[in-house]
């Protein structure tokens, strides 16, 4: 499994750890909607670190298409929440 | 939906744009080096857009720290003549700007990381755009056109989601500097001494004026004491 980190570049990952990357996205959603910008960034933080972590970095040469795509690591929780309400991007 | 899958959309929906709505994208992106070009382009203008509003940010930093001088030295000036109400204005009107310049240096460390990162973005472009280019050539001399045509979209794809994530970064630079130039147009009317009316209820300038008009009152007690000093003396002889 290929994963992009935005601004940051590909890894190549076991497709077993896409569980915990959902569940921490879960996570993520309800914080955002909550406004918790603490525990935000908290598991921001976890979710790039495992994927940085256990993921093979792949070099911008490999020209390869994602599978998942993560968010910058300094994305703000207002950014995050415009991700939802942004215009002119069909909701898939 | 989770923030993967919203991002996923996201900059699938900038690949579309980058790509075009050419029948077949494949050709496009092999035929045509215009769109990478483009894109190169675009991540130059957004360091340059970066850098103008990093250095208007500075200038302004630069003047209002003048202006923190300019108060400190009223402050003395002030209570010198024994006027705490001045001094105290004038310190108030300083710790306002202070907090001014404090905000300012957020901003412009902000813009340096912006600017940071667009770097790091035109490098890993040009990586990938020189990196498709030998692919191309590779991929065309040792398979079929069938399978060599294959082989280039995949390539493509890759490539399109590079320059899509170079966009989305320019773009958030864009957005990041238009709000700055915003929130600049209202300091450059702080780095005008004498706005700062509505914060502490006086502006430089009636310091200034109150100043002024302590020291002519000061220049005409002294004055007042010199005349008073020469005549003395004359009193004295017409009385003896």
């Amino acid at each position: 499994m290929i994963i992009r980190i935005l601004s940051e570049g590909q890894y190549k990952l076991d497709s077993s750890l896409v569980d915990s990357l959902n569940d921490l996205d879960n996570r993520l959603v309800e914080v955002v909607g909550e406004g918790n910008e603490v525990e935000f960034r908290r598991l921001l933080t976890q979710m790039l670190d495992s994927v940085r972590e256990r993921g093979q970095s792949l070099p911008v040469t490999e020209l390869m298409a994602s599978d998942l795509v993560l968010p910058e690591e300094d994305i703000t929780l207002e950014e995050a929440r415009q991700l939802f309400t942004g215009e002119g991007i069909i909701p898939g | 939906m989770g923030i993967m899958s919203r991002l996923g959309v996201i900059l699938r929906a900038k690949m579309n744009d980058i790509l075009g709505r050419a029948e077949d994208p494949r050709e496009t992106m092999e035929y045509s080096y215009e769109k990478q070009l483009e894109m190169m382009q675009n991540v130059k203008r957004g360091i340059v857009e970066v850098v103008t509003s990093k250095r208007r940010l500075e200038l302004q930093a630069a003047k209002l720290q003048e202006n923190v001088a300019k108060l400190d030295a009223r402050a003395r000036q002030a209570l010198s003549m024994g006027r705490e109400d001045l001094t105290r204005m004038a310190l108030e009107q300083k710790q306002v700007i202070l907090s001014q310049v404090q905000g300012l240096d957020g901003q412009i460390a902000d813009l340096e990381k912006e600017q940071q990162k667009l770097t790091t973005a035109e490098s890993r472009l040009s990586a990938a755009v020189e990196a498709f280019r030998t692919r191309k050539e590779v991929v065309k001399a040792q398979y079929s056109a069938a399978q060599a045509q294959v082989k280039i979209g995949e390539a493509v794809t890759g490539l399109s989601e590079e320059m899509a994530d170079v966009g989305l970064a320019v773009q958030r630079a864009e957005d990041k500097t238009e709000q700055l130039r915003a929130r600049a147009s209202a300091i450059d009317e702080l780095v005008q001494i004498g706005t700062l009316e509505d914060v502490t209820g006086g502006t430089p300038d009636i310091i200034e004026r109150e100043l002024g008009k302590a020291a002519i009152s000061e220049n005409v007690e002294q004055e007042l004491a010199a005349l008073k000093a020469q005549m003395a003396p004359k009193q004295l002889k017409e009385g003896q």
